[in-house]
């Protein structure tokens, strides 16, 4: 079990990866590669709910 | 063994690239976080749970002291910078609602059965505890069902409504409303009173007390382990805009798997208002809290397998069925109440205090009350 769960996780994971990237159909506005000095708001979900 | 290092880092640095390439510059950074945030969790042995236990049954503070001193560089090191950036750089801020008030209490309860709260279950996943593995996929499940009931949650107020002037749960954000440095001052003195009240837990030790099993051999590994999340904390900040989190990620997993299967969260309370529902449609990979579970997976793993393949512990060889339903159930339910109290030790606690919000603290106090509980309970079915 401990050596194969992480195997599975990450085989799992690939794949439900892969499959999401190849399904999504919005090109993306890369955001700054550093939030701080962008100018732009911060934007990602986060554990507070926003 | 240089072959099987060679192999873990070149993984790592093959997916932080595949990242990058797919996800832009930002994500692979964030990777790259998560792998420093997993190397140190599991180099440190640096866990929440284990600190609290250790205190309560063995009168051991160090973990405390560690998890202080980290609270309280990131507090100094981050409140001045989301006060000077408002909007670009933004805290944990959220209100003293029963949701919090309730769902911290259990959710402390319960990581002391799972053995691991939100970030102690993926580090320790990574570095192959077979609970964690059980308790990984319902605390995901958990997630994404109590993300989906929190707005219900939310609308039972809270006990300081009285004192709000918009009639919503109160929001105390201790930089907003005093300043950087009263903020930081009052968030100091709140982490050295836990600190002087651990370090009289440990005084009042019995000279007969059996030696802390399980407990590192000094207060170096928690004061280092400390003092480097807390610079990681502050990079995270800088690079994402927003604190450090781990649950809100799971829970996008799960909503995610569930419309894979054909779940329609149109309608639903938070799944199918923005921003939530615009990130189920966005690829994973643009969500800033799966890239440093991703990493924070990886570098445990990678810290554990630097000595070679893991060994059975001895905690391993001792769960029972019993053990596994146990983990099976705190996984579900600390992943549904980590939502109602606005994220787990990281996100809520390490989050809120350090971000100046009360609701920081009031999560700590009723994870602590609760964790009082869980290690009662934890005694009572021997857990290992």
């Amino acid at each position: 079990m401990r050596q194969a769960a992480p195997l599975v996780f990450w085989a799992l994971a690939l794949i439900l990866v892969s499959l999401d990237h190849l399904g999504a159909d919005r090109p993306r506005l890369e955001p700054p590669p550093i939030a701080l000095g962008s100018g732009q708001l911060a934007s990602g979900g986060h554990c507070s709910g926003r | 063994m240089w072959l099987s290092r060679s192999l873990l880092v070149g993984l790592a640095l093959l997916g932080t690239l595949l990242v990058m390439f797919l996800a832009g510059l930002q994500a692979g950074l964030l990777v790259l976080l998560g792998l420093g945030f997993g190397l140190v969790l599991q180099g440190f042995r640096f866990g929440f749970t284990t600190g609290w236990r250790q205190l309560i049954l063995q009168r051991n503070p160090g973990g405390v002291y560690g998890q202080m001193l980290l609270m309280s560089l990131a507090v100094v090191l981050s409140v001045p910078l989301t006060l000077a950036h408002p909007g670009e750089i933004v805290g944990a801020i959220a209100p003293i609602s029963w949701s919090l008030i309730l769902g911290a209490f259990v959710f402390g309860l319960m990581m002391q059965l799972a053995d691991g709260c939100g970030s102690g279950t993926l580090y320790k996943a990574g570095a192959a505890s077979s609970l964690s593995w059980v308790v990984l996929p319902s605390f995901i499940v958990g997630s994404t069902v109590g993300a989906s009931h929190q707005p219900a949650w939310l609308a039972l107020g809270g006990p300081l409504d009285g004192l709000s002037t918009t009639g919503d749960p109160l929001v105390i954000d201790l930089g907003q409303a005093l300043g950087a440095p009263s903020a930081i001052l009052l968030s100091l003195a709140g982490c050295g009173l836990v600190t002087y009240f651990a370090w009289q837990r440990a005084r009042s030790r019995p000279q007969q007390m059996s030696d802390c099993e399980g407990c590192p051999p000094s207060l170096k590994p928690w004061l280092v382990g400390g003092l480097l999340l807390a610079i990681l904390y502050l990079v995270h900040l800088v690079v994402a805009g927003q604190p450090w989190g781990i649950v809100y990620g799971l829970g996008l997993w799960g909503a995610k798997i569930g419309a894979g299967l054909g779940l329609d969260w149109s309608g639903d309370a938070f799944w199918g208002q923005a921003p939530h529902a615009q990130r189920l449609l966005d690829p994973v990979l643009w969500d800033i809290t799966t890239l440093t579970n991703f990493g924070l997976l990886y570098g445990s793993m990678m810290a554990a397998r630097w000595a070679g393949p893991p060994k059975t512990s001895a905690a391993d060889q001792a769960l029972r069925p019993i053990h596994w339903l146990i983990g099976l159930m705190a996984g579900l339910v600390m992943g549904y109440t980590s939502r109602l109290a606005f994220g787990c030790n990281i996100g809520g606690f390490l989050g809120g205090v350090a971000s100046a919000s009360l609701h920081g603290w009031v999560w700590f106090a009723m994870a602590f009350l609760g964790s009082l509980i869980g290690v009662r309970i934890r005694l009572k079915v021997k857990m290992p």
